[in-house]
């Protein structure tokens, strides 16, 4: 029996429009077996589950649970072959208790009675030592109770694939212990587990082999004992691509802004960023790393002023005509007069900065509005910018006057960011520009950012591109659960030096020194 | 005098019961029909042309038999509203078009369907007067318990009504008991608050939110009904029904989307919506300003309930919005 697989993909792929999210990834699942599934962002890992699960239905490949082809076409088509995944995003309905969550789309013939549900809970929790209280709503819950539940509901439902996305991501250390503790049980007790994680002492904790993914792409799988957290970093990252972007020495580098404590503290309790410190010169690309969500959006947005942060933080600009300028407590509009520019290209592109049924002239406006006298708007100023902006970016546009939203997402960009170094900003924060584009329209962006740099303007590159960071930047700032872990020069740094301060465990260190 | 105004204001609060529990039903499934209205226009007018039908295809008013007058406009009711129902949902479950506009559009369509075909009726019998009256099917809605008249103001507060008033009450706490009692409701709720949980959960969100929306207008249809043939004693006059719908949906919010408060609610809405007949001397500007109550009340609970804030008092969380799975 040891030979049939619980689970096993041939050949999946699967696109979203334009974008290959998978391309023919395999991947091999014994039973009683933890499974690691290894990868960058956007590397298609949760895409890939997403398909085993129901929620996506593959554009091609197979599926075979212990050793059957199926179709898995639905969430109850995945229950029905006993494979239960626990989404990152909890499925979870807030207002109901966590019974009635766990009991959820059961529909087993017999009459609708909590009590008798919450007696079967109760054995599953007894069995793998869940420590939950049943009859508490899931809004009053911690999140690691709430992943508790979310396990739970899967076991009810008896599955024997678990699949568990970034698990670790919102626990504590004592918290992660405790998950791996049952996980361990539910190994013992012959239940296959899938753990999506970026993580790598983890991986080497928990899991018997790692499966690796990149950029939608099967790499390899190793077994765990024969890894090391630099050889999965290898495989994770890949070769080094040369891009040939052009990089000039910064000339005379002049401090333009001096982070100090910068910590911000999101509604929810959590910590987003974590007393960052770090400088940022004019003449100089500083780039940014980091797992996406670490806090890199808080960041910006700190130093736009779009975020409170604590009392001790302090973001102080210097410009060259005044005198060191205190942006924390500055209104975004002020911020930005003083010539720190945000442009954000956010997942969904439009979300942020451009209004989509407005055509470019417009959204020039939406940062000019205020100047003009009268309340009737000047169109004349911001259509020869519009203009500008297209001729000198290649925006492929029919005109001036076509509303954003039909633009190809290339151009959306191109003008987002061309809004931005209109302004002739002393601080230019871009994050993700290049997002989704080919590569000529990446280089457009490319090289317009190393023309503002010649111009002697800080800027401040988020990426998600390793390679991009190394070829573009001459400093990159990595970022780590809020914490800045490293700060290491452009020209000389590695991937795998990178990607190892992306991902080793800052809880790691508190641990320590507690 | 007291008891004729709690008589009054619970048959003016009966449609808006029907109404707000049918809408109650659909806003659970995270669909925000604001067709309601509209809806219990025609379920209004659907029963009324059934009764007519029926009427006119009787020689004399004696031959008619009680079982078919009222099933009749009953079920051609039930089926008008359906039909508003099951489009409704094929243009926001299906198409996944705006829920807003839909509704919106649905309403203004009721409204205009039921004056239309109201006034095509009025337009056949010919009479002098711009409405129409079903009197002989009316009477059998408006058949109270025979000892009601005889129990003094016990009978007149509780029995005095015809059994489409004691039926709105039965569905508001049937309703209830499903919503909060049943593996049915706490799947319906779980479409309302996070339809990503409950497809994830394997439950199909797109029939549910059909049934619960079909379901809910037919019960709002059978408000527009009783306002027709009980309340309006079979007379059926363009645009009676009046802000009636918006009053129901209005009521929702009122009764935090439970149908059992729903019931308390819909009497007070109805005491508050004709309380101006009972202060004696209201100049015609003032009465205005009394029927704005029942609104006003629901600003103040809207108040109260935000400043609560507790999150089973507020309304489904996807409320309003479609749902796709694949959508990223």
């Amino acid at each position: 029996m040891a030979d049939v697989l619980a689970l096993e993909l041939k050949g999946i792929t699967k696109t979203f429009g334009s974008v290959v999210a998978n391309k023919n990834v395999d991947l091999k699942v014994k039973k009683g077996e933890i499974l690691s599934i290894l990868g960058e962002n956007g590397s298609g890992k949760t895409t890939l589950m997403n398909m085993v699960s129901g929620i996506y239905y593959p554009d091609a490949g197979e599926i075979f649970v212990n050793g059957e082809n199926v179709v898995i076409s639905s969430p109850k088509d995945a229950f029905k072959y006993k494979i239960g995944m626990i989404h990152q995003h909890f499925k979870l309905v807030d207002v109901f208790t966590a019974t009635q969550n766990i009991v959820l789309g059961i529909k087993d013939g017999t009459k609708f009675n909590i009590k008798s549900a919450e007696k079967k809970v109760k054995e599953i929790t007894e069995k793998y030592g869940f420590i939950v209280d049943l009859n508490k709503k899931i809004y009053e819950m911690s999140v690691s109770e709430k992943q508790t539940v979310e396990i739970i509901k899967v076991l009810y439902r008896g599955a024997d694939i678990l699949i568990l996305d970034e698990p670790t991501a919102v626990l504590t250390p004592q918290e992660t212990r405790k998950l791996f503790d049952i996980l361990r049980k539910m190994k013992a007790d012959g239940k296959s587990i899938i753990i999506i994680t970026h993580k790598l002492h983890e991986v080497l904790e928990i899991s018997d082999r790692v499966t690796t993914l990149r950029k939608g792409e099967y790499v390899g799988t190793v077994e765990t004992k024969d890894a090391t957290e630099q050889s999965l970093t290898e495989m994770m990252m890949g070769e080094r691509v040369e891009l040939n972007i052009t990089r000039e020495e910064p000339k005379n580098p002049v401090e333009r802004l001096v982070v100090d404590h910068l910590t911000v503290i999101k509604r929810d309790g959590t910590v987003a960023l974590d007393n960052v410190e770090f400088n940022a010169y004019g003449g100089e690309i500083l780039g940014v790393a980091g797992i996406s969500g670490c806090g890199q959006k808080e960041l910006l947005e700190s130093i736009a002023g779009l975020q409170v942060t604590t009392k001790k933080s302090s973001i102080l600009y210097k410009p060259d005509d005044l005198g060191p300028q205190q942006l924390v407590g500055k209104t975004p509009k002020e911020i930005r007069k003083l010539g720190v520019a945000l442009s954000f290209v956010p997942e969904d592109r439009l979300g942020m900065g451009l209004v989509g049924n407005m055509d470019i002239i417009d959204n020039m406006m939406l940062r000019s509005y205020k100047s003009g006298r009268g309340s009737f708007l000047n169109r004349k100023q911001p259509k020869g910018l519009a203009e500008e902006v297209i001729e000198n970016l290649e925006v492929v546009t029919p005109s001036a006057t076509t509303p954003v939203r039909r633009l190809s997402g290339g151009n959306v960009q191109k003008v987002l960011v061309g809004r931005e170094i209109a302004s002739a900003p002393k601080v230019l924060m871009v994050a993700y520009p290049v997002r989704g584009l080919d590569i000529n329209s990446s280089y457009t962006i490319y090289n317009l950012l190393a023309e503002q740099k010649r111009n002697g303007t800080a800027i401040i590159f988020v990426g998600e591109d390793l390679d991009v960071l190394l070829e573009l930047c001459d400093r990159i700032m990595v970022i780590n659960s809020g914490k800045i872990t490293g700060i290491v020069d452009g020209r000389t740094a590695t991937k795998e030096e990178i990607g190892l301060l992306m991902t080793k465990s800052v809880e790691r260190e508190d641990k320590n020194e507690q | 005098m007291v008891a004729t105004f709690i008589q009054r204001a619970v048959m003016q609060g009966i449609p808006l019961l029907f109404g707000s529990t049918g809408e109650i039903i659909t806003e659970k499934s995270g669909n925000l029909n604001l067709g309601i209205p509209g809806i219990m226009y025609v379920g209004g007018i659907s029963g009324v042309i059934g009764a007519f039908l029926y009427e006119n295809s009787l020689a004399t008013p004696e031959d008619a038999n009680a079982f078919m007058a009222i099933s009749i406009p009953l079920l051609c009711s039930m089926l008008g509203s359906l039909i508003m129902g099951l489009i409704y949902c094929f243009l926001t479950v299906t198409l996944r078009a705006n829920q807003n506009v839909t509704g919106l559009a649905i309403t203004t369509f009721g409204v205009g369907f039921g004056n239309f075909f109201g006034g095509s009726l009025i337009k056949l019998v010919d009479t002098d007067v711009p409405s129409i009256a079903l009197t002989t099917t009316s009477n059998y809605f408006r058949t109270t318990l025979p000892f009601a008249e005889s129990t003094g103001w016990f009978g007149k507060i509780f029995l005095s009504y015809g059994f489409l008033a004691y039926a709105a009450i039965i569905i508001a706490l049937a309703c209830a008991f499903f919503l909060n009692r049943t593996r049915g409701g706490l799947h319906l709720r779980a479409v309302g608050e996070n339809p990503a949980t409950a497809d994830a959960a394997g439950i199909n969100v797109e029939r549910t939110k059909y049934l619960a929306t079909c379901i809910g207008s037919v019960i709002a249809g059978f408000g527009g009904l009783y306002y027709v043939m009980d309340y309006a004693n079979g007379v059926w006059s363009n645009d009676g029904f009046g802000d009636r719908g918006w009053l129901a949906i209005a009521l929702v919010i009122f009764a935090i989307w439970k149908p059992s408060s729903g019931i308390l609610g819909s009497i007070l809405f109805g005491g508050l919506y004709i309380i101006y007949l009972f202060i004696p001397g209201l100049a015609l500007r003032t009465q205005e300003l009394f029927k704005m109550l029942p609104y006003v009340v629901t600003i103040i609970v809207l108040i109260f309930v935000s400043i609560r804030n507790k999150k089973e008092n507020q309304g489904p969380q996807s409320l309003g919005l479609s749902y796709f799975r694949e959508e990223r």
